[in-house]
């Protein structure tokens, strides 16, 4: 079986599962509005400052989310251990993190399309006219965010104090993905608008490279 | 319940051990394993808890790497890929290895696209129509009682008709029917030439088919009735030290 047939079945269960019972996605979408609406209390922030300080605290409320909604990945995978029954099936290792990836991305992306007009709300910041950029940051930072975060929650879910392992390894990893995505972010909004082309070649960079990774190292990844 | 068509059952495969062993930090799981199963043995592995069964079979099933030495796996006379032996194993291990948020009907095709088989959902309702759980297709796993749960866990090892069958205790969980009927389909999948191995506790109707017992203990073959040997003398003794240390706990 070719690793896209592979990971598009895999791929398939992972929708299944989590839109039929929703809790990840329902809890997450939950906490990261509470983060951005007490930043928005917190700060109350002038239109400048929204545009200047906004889309760091919009990528650090992506990131906490992120750290929440990658953790089950594979420790849903455990209970009846699953992850044996997928690694005994004749498929490319790397489609199993493949489609834990593509999952992920695809949650984490929703999550954040959600709260971008309650962002945009609560901050006061036009997002209409630089959209199509937005949602290309958007994507570029969710890719590394998923990337990475798909394979420590692999690392991690094998390890004594699992819960607790997780932040701790992805928060410093992810640190270029945030200051470039910020970086980006705030280009974007900034009047008069512009994307630069530094930050996303360097969140390209960030992601081909964690990605090229994962595909070297997956199959380690995934043994007891 | 009713024991799966042996006309579409692989031929068995021939597995070496050569010198396997097994280390988890400091703990030696697995020492100086040496073993040939010929092609169509049905191999019960006795030993008490923690005496390395899990290991062997999970190592059998390419889960884990031995430390040292090498097993290899034959088809007739002729070595097989790692991803060839992947398409005829089946594995009933101590978990179920079904997923809880999905149907059985589902689990099942979801398992047979993966291995690649024709019609899968065809393919998925006639698994589960010989473990008797065709009524409950559609229900959700995790409304299924732990013997409906074991039922599944062996159709799902059964689907892409392995030519080598790991089991690690798979009468647990099984009332008196299921591990009759249990021991019928390995009967049946011996009969046509399937290589079964797996570890058991105690008598059951599961030992039914056994041609050969070995015992471990310390992660060590003590004790092996051979090939065409008479394994009842070793499965006895399993089953009276088992019963002695019952006794004594």
């Amino acid at each position: 079986m070719s690793l896209a047939q592979s990971t598009g079945v895999i791929l398939a269960k992972e929708l299944k599962t989590e839109f039929r019972s929703r809790e990840l996605l329902g809890t997450t979408l939950v906490f990261v509005l509470i983060i951005i609406v007490l930043f928005s209390f917190t700060f109350n922030p002038t239109a400048s400052e929204s545009r200047r300080f906004g889309p760091g605290l919009l990528w650090l409320a992506f990131l906490f989310a992120g750290s929440l909604m990658l953790q089950p990945s594979f420790l849903r995978e455990q209970a009846n251990d699953t992850l044996s029954a997928l690694r005994l099936a004749p498929i490319d290792p790397f489609s199993i993190l493949a489609a834990k990836m593509a999952a992920n991305f695809l949650f984490l992306l929703l999550v954040e399309v959600i709260l971008l007009p309650v962002f945009a709300v609560l901050y006061n910041i036009a997002i209409l006219p630089v959209l199509p950029q937005l949602v290309l940051v958007l994507a570029l930072g969710t890719v590394g965010l998923a990337t990475t975060g798909t394979v420590f929650s692999a690392v991690a879910a094998q390890a004594r104090l699992r819960e607790l392992l997780l932040p701790l390894l992805l928060l410093p990893v992810l640190a270029p993905v945030l200051i470039a995505s910020t970086e980006a972010t705030i280009g974007i909004l900034r009047d008069p608008s512009e994307l630069s082309l530094v930050w996303l070649t360097f969140l390209v960079a960030f992601d081909v490279i964690f990605l090229t990774t994962a595909w070297l190292v997956g199959e380690y990844l995934l043994e007891e | 319940m009713s024991t799966p068509p042996v006309s579409s059952l692989n031929s068995g495969l021939r597995i070496t051990f050569s010198g396997v062993e097994k280390r988890y930090g400091m703990r030696m799981a697995l020492r100086e394993i040496s073993l040939e199963i010929a092609a169509g043995e049905c191999v019960a592995l006795v030993g008490h808890n923690g005496s390395g069964k899990t290991t062997l079979l999970k190592m059998a099933a390419q889960l884990s790497r031995p430390s040292r030495g090498k097993i290899t796996f034959y088809s007739g006379d002729a070595m097989i890929s790692s991803d060839d032996v992947k398409r005829r194993i089946g594995m009933v291990a101590h978990h179920t290895l079904v997923y809880d948020e999905l149907t059985a009907e589902e689990n099942l095709v979801f398992f047979a696209k993966l291995f690649r088989l024709p019609e899968p959902v065809t393919r998925a309702r006639q698994a589960l129509e010989p473990v008797g759980l065709s009524r409950r297709a559609a229900d959700l796993v995790r409304t299924f009682s732990r013997g409906m749960r074991q039922r599944l866990a062996i159709a799902r090892a059964l689907l892409a008709s392995p030519g080598l069958l790991l089991l690690d205790e798979p009468a647990a969980g099984l009332d008196p029917e299921g591990q009759q009927w249990l021991g019928a389909t390995l009967s049946g999948l011996h009969d046509s030439g399937c290589t079964i191995v797996m570890s058991t506790h105690g008598r059951n109707e599961t030992q039914g088919s056994v041609t050969r017992a070995i015992r471990l203990e310390g992660g060590k073959i003590t004790h092996d009735s051979g090939v065409g040997g008479d394994p009842s003398g070793v499965l006895v003794m399993a089953t009276v030290r088992d019963s002695e240390e019952g006794d004594a706990s």
